[in-house]
């Protein structure tokens, strides 16, 4: 068997000394009745090269984007990845050690935690970041626990235009306790209808949640209504994509008391959408409602600077049903590498990174809009992704456009119904090249060709 | 906290104008088609870092990690076995790196394909009717099975309250019961560290939805009677959720399903190699019998005729609790271990586990009594007890290990043991490593009543010394303040 050390005298010395003649000795703990006689319906071990021909045959039966030309987004992006972040979190130094429960021969893990929290803090200008969550959905579902905890409220608001993926989540997590959620339709425009928000907004509103850029990669204006929220004694709730937060404006700044968002596109693999790694930060005044794991600098007894887990009695492990969640594993190697990343790119390439977003994403959008039959669905302010008004169905187009090669986007019928049927959701990042936008369009003019019948 | 100057980060190394990464050959501008009311303005504050710095930054602080392949990494409950470097090759190939969650089923099929292999795997493991592998860790999968619990009782017009654990339950499962909106009744284990039938009985009643039960227990006892605990519980009308996180001691050896158990969790990140990531990405697939199947949580992958696809249509499903399909590279790394061992590699595997946690048990022993019982399983729980009378606590054998290039085991937990050592060695270490980790451990018992200082005083072999926990608890500093 493989990843074993066992010598077969290893096996009999250990057995003498526990006084016993077979390993199946130890297993009689376990009442016959339970135990399995023979193997288990699963195929013998195999070889690592037979292993390897196995999987990469199933590797290659799938057409990964990355491969095609691919305008796929909605939540998860393919940026570029830079060598040294691969390289830097492969090592098993990162890769193979636990949750750094013992500080002094963890410093590293809590060292690179500590740099994530200020990255975060600093891209969102809120002073309070923890170590991760899972992904951006359950961040933005325990932000919804959190305020509803903080405020003793009950109605969470959330914008129509919310990821729908993440707004699944959301209702997953609320669905245990006595908490209501509440659409805010999107106006023509494709942001939050703030005369609906008026409307709803009252005493029982916990949080109002904006999502922005929203799921039509729409901007909101959330300074626009953050006073009156906070004057009904509501928390705003910022769901965002860091790397938009290159050039927008922070949700510190815009008088959010919680923001969260995904990490993934910040240097990590798209993976089939998992693992993903969610990040939350919040007002100083929340700290100690908050989830998950956060680290300290301190210093040791030596008076040396270092690291520690901290506000553990927030956690599970000490505090049980009292926690503030049940978060236990979150996505620490997910999170390192979104730190080298940012680390790498610096205040330089990262502002690089989201003007070149910006300035694609624009371009492409001007080429569409050229036409014919084409045009943007919403005349508001984008960053990375917006929604095009097909002449056709989206699901057509995106078939003609995959018969080139192509993913060509969203068709938002997917989420948002038969009325949404004709709407697809593009996105450009700094992968695309003006070659590729020219591929993306002759496909659509193509695409506005078939007959659907 | 004293003066700090955060030199030593990667902020303390920033200098402005220096560049790390270019993403663009050509200069960029400012973006023109985007309103200034949207933009930010200032600098962001992110450091300006040369690359080859940011490498020796990161790899510096790497070296201050214990590790799987640094030596022994005895934590119990945490199951830190070898994580083996084809997993990460599978995982790293580009037909599963580069897929995007919203490209068709057509193009995804060899993922799909796996994910249906490994819940089939965890299927056949568990003994039970169906997996979806989506929640993202252990505490995910307890949450989707009381969500499921909750779900199951609305469909039949019940509604109970109560989630119970005995005292030995990982914090987790309590605090899961909260976020979902049960009432958490936690019970005492009995003399043996077992749970004990009378008081079972005793707490259980019919607003009780569910007992949540981590077999082995935490002590890393297998409960004898467990076919009668998930009858009494199935009597009073309640549902049985095992936690799977000592999985490592029965995959191969029995089946939770045939224990009787509705539903449980698997952490792959334990059980099935896959590595812990300084903390994650782990992945916490929920098998459940054929009753809770309708409530599982979608998309759910089901194949016909050897194709592959994503189902959405459950009108009972609880929903979804991850953006997407779950963690699927952590798929990937489960399922090449699983296909690498097979099934006579899995049972191996799991009674080497249980050899090297006896052994290393009676090797300490003499020093660290073992208070619950002669055999264990996976892991065992020793009391440093008998060190107390020197002045000597359980948090200073700890540390003093790290001294030896050892990590510490899990300490003061579970609860009901006083100064516990959690150890699990797993299957994955030698007789050599066990017996210098036996040695260290006797010599450090040794140390306490000889030299007890040594012990107060350590570590000294690691990058810092002892940490000021307390201070940072008062005033805690989260970030380097801005300048
Ligand atoms: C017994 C037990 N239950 C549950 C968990 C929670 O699992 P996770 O950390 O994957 O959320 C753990 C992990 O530490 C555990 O040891």
């Amino acid at each position: 068997m493989p990843y074993t050390f066992h010598t077969d005298d290893d096996r009999r010395a250990m057995l003498d000394l526990l006084g016993l003649k077979s390993e199946d000795e130890l297993v009689q703990v376990i009442p016959e009745k339970y135990r399995l006689r023979g193997l288990l319906p699963i195929e013998r071990g195999r070889t690592e090269p037979e292993v390897l021909r196995m999987l990469s045959r199933l590797a290659n039966r799938n057409a990964p984007s990355t491969q095609l030309t691919s305008f796929l987004g909605g939540g998860i992006y393919e940026h570029t990845v830079p060598s040294a972040v691969k390289n830097i979190t492969s090592r098993p130094e990162f890769s193979t050690a636990y949750t750094p429960y013992q500080p002094e021969a963890s410093q590293g893990t809590l060292q690179v935690i500590f740099e994530f929290q200020t990255h975060i803090s600093r891209l969102t200008r809120l002073p309070v970041a923890n170590a991760s969550m899972y992904d951006g959905a359950s961040a933005l579902a325990e932000a919804c626990l959190m305020a509803a905890k903080i405020t003793k409220r009950e109605v969470v608001l959330v914008p129509y235009a919310l990821n729908p993926r993440y707004l699944r989540v959301v209702r997953s997590y609320v669905s245990g306790q006595k908490i209501e959620l509440k659409t805010i339709p999107t106006t023509d425009s494709g942001d939050i209808d703030a005369t609906a928000l008026h409307r709803e907004l009252n005493d029982r509103t916990a949080a109002v949640v904006v999502q922005t850029p929203n799921y039509f990669g729409v901007l909101e204006r959330p300074w626009e209504f953050e006073k009156e929220v906070h004057a009904a004694g509501a928390l705003v709730v910022a769901s965002t994509d860091p790397v938009s937060l290159s050039l927008l404006r922070p949700p510190g700044e815009y008088g959010a008391d919680i923001a969260v968002g995904e990490c993934q596109p910040l240097g990590n693999e798209m993976s089939y959408g998992g693992p993903l790694v969610g990040f939350m930060a919040c007002k100083q005044e929340f700290i100690r409602q908050m989830p998950g794991r956060l680290v300290s600098a301190t210093k040791d007894v030596d008076g040396r600077d270092a690291f520690v887990l901290t506000l553990q009695t927030r956690e599970q492990h000490i505090r049980r049903e009292k926690a503030t969640s049940n978060i236990c594993t979150n996505q620490g190697l997910l999170a390192t590498r979104a730190t080298v990343y940012m680390s790498l790119l610096g205040e330089h390439g990262f502002t690089e990174l989201g003007r070149i977003c910006a300035e694609r994403a624009h371009k492409l959008a001007g080429m569409i809009a050229a036409l014919d039959g084409y045009s943007l669905r919403y005349r508001a302010p984008f960053f990375r992704e917006f929604v095009v008004a097909c002449p056709t169905d989206a699901d057509s187009v995106v078939e003609t456009a995959r018969k080139h090669g192509m993913l060509a986007g969203i068709p938002l019928a997917r989420y948002f119904g038969a009325s949404a049927r004709n709407l697809l959701l593009v996105t450009a990042t700094d992968r695309h090249s003006d070659d590729d936008f020219k591929a993306l369009c002759d496909a659509l003019k193509r695409a506005s060709l078939v007959k659907v019948g | 906290m004293s003066a700090k100057d955060f030199s030593q980060t990667i902020y303390g190394k920033s200098r402005r104008g220096r560049h790390g990464y270019h993403i663009s050959s050509r200069p960029t501008e400012a973006p023109r088609d985007i309103p200034r009311e949207y933009l930010r303005e200032g600098r962001i504050g992110l450091p300006e870092v040369a690359e080859l710095q940011v490498l020796r930054h990161y790899v510096d602080l790497s070296t201050k990690n214990h590790h799987v392949e640094k030596d022994l990494f005895p934590l119990g409950s945490c199951t830190m076995k070898y994580n083996p470097k084809v997993n990460e090759e599978v995982a790293a190939m580009p037909g599963f790196a580069g897929l995007h969650p919203e490209q068709s089923d057509d193009d995804a099929q060899g993922a799909l394909a796996v994910m249906h292999a490994l819940e089939q795997a965890l299927v056949a493991v568990s003994g039970m009717d169906a997996v979806s592998a989506q929640p993202a860790a252990g505490a995910q999968g307890e949450m989707l099975g009381l969500l499921l619990a909750r779900a199951y009782f609305a469909d039949r017009k019940e509604s109970r309250h109560k989630v119970l654990v005995p005292d030995t339950a990982h914090g987790t499962n309590p605090a899961t019961a909260s976020i979902v909106g049960f009432e958490t009744k936690t019970f005492a284990s009995g003399k043996d560290g077992r749970v004990d039938l009378d008081t079972l009985r005793a707490a259980l009643d019919d607003d009780v939805a569910v007992l949540m039960l981590t077999v082995p227990n935490t002590l890393g006892l297998f409960e004898p009677h467990i076919g009668e605990i998930v009858d009494l519980v199935h009597q009073r009308g309640g549902l049985c959720y095992m936690d799977g996180a000592n999985m490592n001691a029965l995959m191969g050896q029995a089946r939770p399903g045939d224990f009787g158990f509705d539903m449980m969790h698997f952490n792959l990140h334990k059980t099935f190699s896959t590595p812990h990531g300084g903390g994650g990405p782990g992945s916490g697939p929920v098998a459940v019998r054929a009753h809770l199947e309708p409530f599982l949580p979608t998309p759910r992958v089901v194949e016909k005729d050897g194709k592959y696809r994503l189902d959405y249509q459950r009108p009972k499903s609880v929903g979804a609790l991850h953006s997407f399909f779950g963690n699927f590279g952590i798929y990937l790394r489960a399922y090449t271990y699983i296909t690498r061992l097979g099934a006579d590699g899995i049972r191996r595997a799991s009674s080497t586990a249980i050899l090297n946690a006896n052994y290393l048990a009676k090797r300490v022993a003499p020093a660290y009594p073992v208070p619950y019982g002669e055999r264990c399983m996976h892991e065992f729980v020793a009391t440093g007890e008998p060190l107390k009378k020197h002045g000597v606590k359980t948090l200073d054998v700890a540390k003093r290990l790290l001294d030896f290039g050892f990590y510490a085991p899990t300490i003061y937990f579970p609860l009901v043991v006083p100064e516990a050592l959690m150890v699990e060695p797993t299957e994955t270490e030698g007789r050599e490593t066990l017996d210098r980790f036996a040695d260290a451990m006797l010599q450090i018992a040794r140390e306490a009543a000889e030299t007890p200082d040594v012990l107060l005083s350590a570590p000294t072999k690691t990058p810092v010394r002892r940490v000021d926990e307390a201070s940072a608890n008062r005033t805690p500093v989260i970030t380097v303040p801005m300048d």
